[in-house]
């Protein structure tokens, strides 16, 4: 900013603890482009310090809508090869690339980033033991668990994952983000805590066709991925968020529970509060608490999490992070601040701040619905 | 008397704050009309005067930090932390306000014309004759007035229907000062630990008729709307709550 930043005569520059989220989806399934995304997720900067940015999109590779698209992360290029041929005998390639991108300044440390469209090859020798989603799982998480230094980040069908070690106009430039269309997209802006900031620690965090964004810090990350791991999960980016993805994965597909209820378990009511419900209530509430007591999810966070159709947004039960939601025709809105909602669209017909473990749901219409998977 | 605008329009919230502490050294200079902002941050920090500013968009968080003096008024909502550690001066919302408003506030007056998110009035406090206030005219969510320790904080709840509740829990959990009160009906089980209801006295309609009178004028509310339900008044029950907790 005109060379600003480098005088600073009234000691404003404290660096405040926060990171930056922003949602986006049109419930029509309409794609658009990243534009918007990126100008309001760059517009809370100061939530963020640089050391990690990034963006989900949903709906961005119409050509290859029917493969699993692997975002893998080399930090040792050399690792390239063992991946691919681990790869081989469980899928078939049908194209692979690098990501395409272009060198900026001020981003260090750059790994290599490929992209493979698969198909799962019904033959593999280990096929029959698994239904194709728990396939998946077990092949990205043996993966990123070899120690190869490579980290499979992103997993689904028609969905794409672009992050890195940088503020979020710096992500988006080194990827060209604004230059891929979705009807969901997801945007984080960075401020690591207690882990650090690396590229693969970078937001979103995806598997299948989940991915998390997420503000605060997860008190509860111990008890929650030592759980997860009793399951088939592992947590391999060092940081808690990937937690709440494979939560995600494990409540809402792999148990069934709707997403309503979902978010009772990772943010349950407080007993008090279940006290005072009706009886039918309370057995439900003190029953998901026993069964799922481990993936109660203590300490500040707000959260968006998103799969194929449908985008939540959640606070924890004393919302410490912000969270406001926003609605106009067909798009909803999910932000830490509403500022830069208002940016990109000042015709907003609703807006509010949902109360602490209370989600906010946007899904694509039916008709829309039928028509991605049409693809 | 002299007015001027500035258009925020992709400043950073450091370059506009620089050009509002340049521009109210002009003594002449009463009146700024901000316009495009979108997110800026600390707003009114640092001026140290009374001067009035109009802001056209959406405030960035901490608007008005440690205010001393000026006037703001907000045509649309604030976002967090409005008011944080506020001296002196106004705020005038015409919209909603975020968590944590009123932070720590040690002077001044808040006036939210809708609602008000989490922890609104935290840790306000007073000291002789400085007693900060916040006056909202819709309702709020948890935790209201934690750990007040002064001032005063009103909620009048003017946008709930017909016999819906505020929605609040946790409120004054820790207050040890300061007075609360709250038109519409609440629940002890809403009411946080060490907090209690009290009869309201003179000085109490006297305070309340006096705000309501200046709320009205300010959102254009008939005053007569305002006390069409009666006011709960909430304080601490004692001075120091947790004073034997290391003394025993």
């Amino acid at each position: 900013m005109n060379g600003f930043s480098h005088e600073n005569p009234y000691g404003d520059d404290k660096v405040f603890d926060a990171c930056g989220l922003f949602g986006m989806m049109d419930v029509t399934g309409k794609a658009f482009s990243g534009h918007d995304v990126v100008k309001a997720i760059s517009n809370m900067e100061e939530r963020g310090n640089g050391l990690g940015s990034g963006y989900a999109v949903y709906g961005c590779y119409p050509d290859y809508a029917d493969c699993y698209a692997f975002h893998v992360m080399f930090t040792d290029p050399a690792a390239r090869a063992a991946v691919e041929e681990r790869l081989k005998p469980d899928f078939l390639l049908v194209h692979d690339e690098e990501v395409p991108h272009k060198p900026i300044a001020g981003l260090y440390n750059a790994p290599l980033i490929r992209r493979y469209f698969l198909q799962v090859n019904e033959a593999a020798p280990d096929r029959h033991l698994y239904d194709e989603a728990e396939f998946i799982i077990a092949k990205v998480m043996a993966i990123n668990i070899a120690g190869l230094g490579a980290y499979i980040y992103s997993s689904g069908k028609n969905l794409g994952v672009f992050k890195g070690v940088g503020f979020p106009d710096q992500i988006a430039e080194y990827f060209d983000v604004a230059s891929y269309s979705g009807y969901l997209w997801t945007a984080h802006n960075r401020f690591p805590t207690n882990t650090p900031g690396w590229w693969g620690g970078a937001h979103p965090f995806g598997l299948l066709d989940w991915t998390v964004v997420h503000n605060g810090e997860i008190s509860s990350y111990g008890a929650n991925r030592r759980f997860l791991e009793m399951h088939g999960y592992h947590c391999t980016m060092t940081t808690d968020t990937e937690a709440m993805t494979y939560a995600s994965d494990f409540l809402m597909r792999r148990h069934k529970l709707p997403v309503e209820v979902a978010v009772k378990v990772m943010a349950a009511p407080l007993w008090e509060e279940i006290a005072r419900m009706p009886d039918e209530e309370q057995a439900l509430y003190r029953t998901l608490r026993q069964v799922y007591s481990k993936l109660l999810f203590t300490g500040p966070f707000t959260i968006i999490v998103a799969r194929e159709g449908e985008m939540i947004g959640l606070a924890d039960r004393l919302r410490l992070r912000p969270l406001v939601a926003a609605t106009a025709g067909d798009r909803l809105y999910i932000s830490s601040e509403e500022a830069s909602i208002r940016l990109i669209n000042p015709a907003l017909e609703r807006v509010w701040t949902p109360v602490g473990g209370e989600p906010v749901i946007g899904r694509l219409k039916e008709e829309a619905r039928s028509k991605t998977q049409d693809l | 008397m002299s007015a001027l605008r500035i258009d925020a329009n992709g400043l950073h919230y450091r370059e506009l704050n620089a050009r509002l502490r340049e521009v109210v050294t002009d003594a002449r200079v009463t009146h700024i009309d901000l316009d495009n902002v979108y997110g800026q941050r600390y707003l009114g920090t640092d001026l140290h005067r009374a001067v009035q500013i109009d802001i056209h968009g959406t405030p960035g968080n901490d608007l008005a930090a440690f205010m001393d003096g000026p006037r703001i008024i907000v045509h649309g909502n604030a976002q967090d932390g409005c008011g944080n550690t506020m001296n002196g001066g106004e705020i005038i919302i015409h919209g909603s306000a975020g968590d944590v408003t009123g932070h720590s506030m040690r002077g001044g007056k808040i006036w939210v014309r809708d609602n008000v998110g989490y922890r609104v009035g935290i840790h306000m406090k007073e000291y002789l004759e400085t007693h900060p206030t916040i006056v909202i005219g819709g309702t709020a969510q948890h935790f209201l007035g934690e750990y007040m320790a002064g001032g005063v904080l009103v909620v009048m709840g003017l946008n709930l229907a017909p016999g819906e509740r505020h929605i609040a829990n946790f409120v004054g959990t820790g207050m040890h000062g300061g007075k609360m009160y709250l038109r519409g009906e609440v629940d002890d089980y809403q009411l946080g630990k060490g907090v209690g209801r009290v009869p309201l006295d003179d000085a109490d309609h006297i305070l309340l008729h006096t705000l309501a009178t200046e709320y009205a004028a300010l959102f254009g509310v008939d005053v007569q709307t305002i006390f069409s339900q009666p006011f709960v008044k909430l304080a601490p029950l004692s001075l120091r709550p947790y004073g034997r907790l290391y003394a025993y």
